[in-house]
């Protein structure tokens, strides 16, 4: 009996991955990019638009308030698929990038003072760097870096040490998307919160590929985009803890983020409205809906043991090629495989791989400390999602030969 | 011959594995750097000009096998000539790696750039080829320090 049956008949479910590419058929190994659409979320989306298409939150009229109903019973779906405690809780944003970008600006802003410190790791996306620097520039505040062994792991003695009375913010990257490490997050968030320091997890890479429970992990924040989790672009979801989203500031400002204006004086909105200024992204935020509806009829503990054997097969499979190494060799990996090979830039394997129809990314995959940590200047990386399967590995196995055969 | 071989022809492999004039030049009167951010092929490229001829070219640097090949080609190709011919053969040879050459077009004054005519099937690589003859046209025009490719 294949355990993993019932998740091989998904793949018909995503209808972008019938086509060819070059004449052949296509592998889409680039998961981590960006997932495909499953055609339920398509389906989803395009209903909206058919039938529903209003704006939210101010009509009377029918359209309006079906509308409405279904964008907030998004908020929560989501609720109840991350385990947070209310839907208020729950903020629409564009990604995780904005989600991020939104804590910095405006808990970082009251929270981080001249000589604190901000704690990042050694493997973060720019998104989860960037926005720090130019806080702790503006603040004169220092960022802090939590170093990583040459597996790909944040050495936690480290990060203990980096725990101080300064420490304001601690955000760091649940799923690397350029190693695949997936770090202890729930025992970094206690030690965080021995020293009173709050925890943003960027969750990018996670929610994909295993259940989130953010209760449990006890984070204070915690953010998501759609798009990599077979939802669509342009909208995500920045989790926060009752207490300190209170506490913040708006982020922008503008419609839907009030309860009354006046030119002398405004007064905000409650949660989570105060966050969401202007008309979102409803179409987006429904086909997230569909997205969720789908993650959890697939059930993720499957996906993630699925993704896992998936892994652990391409990770033998191309170590019997000598010239390899494997870039993140972390104990705990998500199904991300980056690598290099000895005399053959990332790029020349790329364009091999299209020509066989494999859809990788090569580059610094916006993470460039971690290849300056690494000494190299790029990796190529395949990613898995649940709909590929081991025959596409092997047929990338095929083309990792001729581009040694081409290129070697 | 199928586009790939088509793209990593033999003399490219061979200007890949071993660059022509790889080397800082002690001497140089001009040089200049050249990086493209999305992928992290960077060069420098130095030049010893003598009034308006190139006496020596020479290059340092990493990148994929197209960036490094072409400037390797580039530097065996412009070695003597004047920034005049240097200016006129790279407005040559990137209508060559973009496909809007014309066959008339393709002479023998090309000599070994005319490897790169596989790059025109992948826009994605046009970038790489012409990394290394945007730094010198930089160079020869007194530009600023970095040449960024986006």
């Amino acid at each position: 009996m294949d355990r993993f049956q019932s998740i091989r008949g998904c793949r018909h479910h995503f209808p972008l991955l019938r086509q060819r590419v070059n004449g052949k058929p296509l592998v889409y190994f680039d998961n981590a990019a960006t997932s495909q659409k499953p055609q339920v979320v398509i389906d989803a989306m395009m209903r909206y638009y058919e039938e529903e298409n209003s704006n939210i939150h101010r009509g009377v009229h029918y359209l309006s308030t079906r509308a409405t109903e279904a964008y907030e019973a998004v908020r929560g779906k989501v609720q109840h698929f991350i385990n947070a405690g209310h839907q208020r809780e729950i903020i629409f944003v564009r990604g995780s990038t904005e989600g991020i970008n939104l804590v910095a600006h405006s808990y970082g802003r009251t929270a981080v003072k001249e000589g604190d410190e901000v704690l990042i790791s050694a493997m973060e996306h720019h998104s989860n760097i960037v926005p720090w620097q130019i806080l702790c520039q503006e603040k004169n505040a220092t960022l802090r870096v939590i170093p990583m062994n040459d597996r790909g792991e944040i050495i936690l003695e480290e990060y203990a040490k980096l725990l101080t009375p300064r420490t304001k913010i601690v955000s760091i990257v649940h799923v690397s998307n350029a190693l695949g490490t997936i770090n202890p997050v729930k025992e970094m968030v206690a030690m965080a919160h021995e020293r009173g320091i709050p925890v943003l997890l960027d969750g990018a890479q996670a929610v994909p590929h295993m259940r989130v429970d953010v209760r449990d992990l006890g984070c204070d924040f915690y953010v998501f985009s759609a798009h990599k989790a077979f939802g669509p672009t342009g909208v995500g979801i920045l989790y926060g803890t009752t207490k300190l989203l209170d506490a913040m500031p708006p982020y922008q400002s503008g419609g839907d983020m009030i309860k009354s204006v006046t030119f002398e004086k405004t007064i905000y909105n409650d949660l989570p409205h105060k966050f969401e200024a202007g008309t979102p992204n409803i179409g987006g935020g429904i086909g997230l809906g569909a997205a969720i509806d789908y993650m959890n009829e697939i059930n993720l503990s499957a996906v993630g043991s699925f993704e896992h054997e998936l892994l652990a097969y391409a990770t033998a499979g191309v170590m019997e090629i000598p010239s390899l190494r494997i870039i993140g060799t972390a104990r705990e990996k998500a199904s991300v495989l980056s690598f290099v090979i000895d005399g053959i830039h990332p790029h020349d394997i790329g364009t091999i791989l299209d020509d066989e129809g494999i859809a990788i990314r090569t580059g610094h995959h916006c993470a460039q400390p971690v290849m300056q940590r690494f000494g190299i200047p790029a990796t190529a990386r395949a990613s898995f999602a649940f709909y590929n399967t081991k025959e596409e590995i092997d047929v990338f196995f095929g083309a990792l030969h001729k581009v040694i055969e081409v290129l070697g | 011959m199928s586009a790939i071989r088509e793209l990593y022809q033999q003399v490219i492999l061979d200007h890949n594995r071993s660059p022509r004039n790889f080397r800082k030049m002690a001497d140089a009167t001009k040089s200049m750097e050249g990086y493209n951010p999305l992928c992290g092929d960077h060069y420098t490229v130095y030049l010893k000009l003598n009034g308006d001829t190139i006496d020596d070219i020479s290059f340092t640097g990493s990148g994929c096998a197209i960036s490094k090949a072409s400037a390797s080609v580039m530097s065996a190709t412009l070695k003597g000539k004047t920034k005049a011919e240097a200016v006129r053969l790279f407005e040559q040879f990137h209508r060559l790696v973009t496909g809007s050459l014309a066959a008339e077009e393709q002479t023998d004054s090309l000599g070994k750039l005319a490897a790169f005519s596989g790059v025109s099937e992948f826009p994605a690589r046009v970038k790489c080829a012409s990394l290394a003859w945007h730094t010198v046209r930089a160079a020869l025009e007194g530009e600023a320090k970095t040449v960024t490719l986006e």
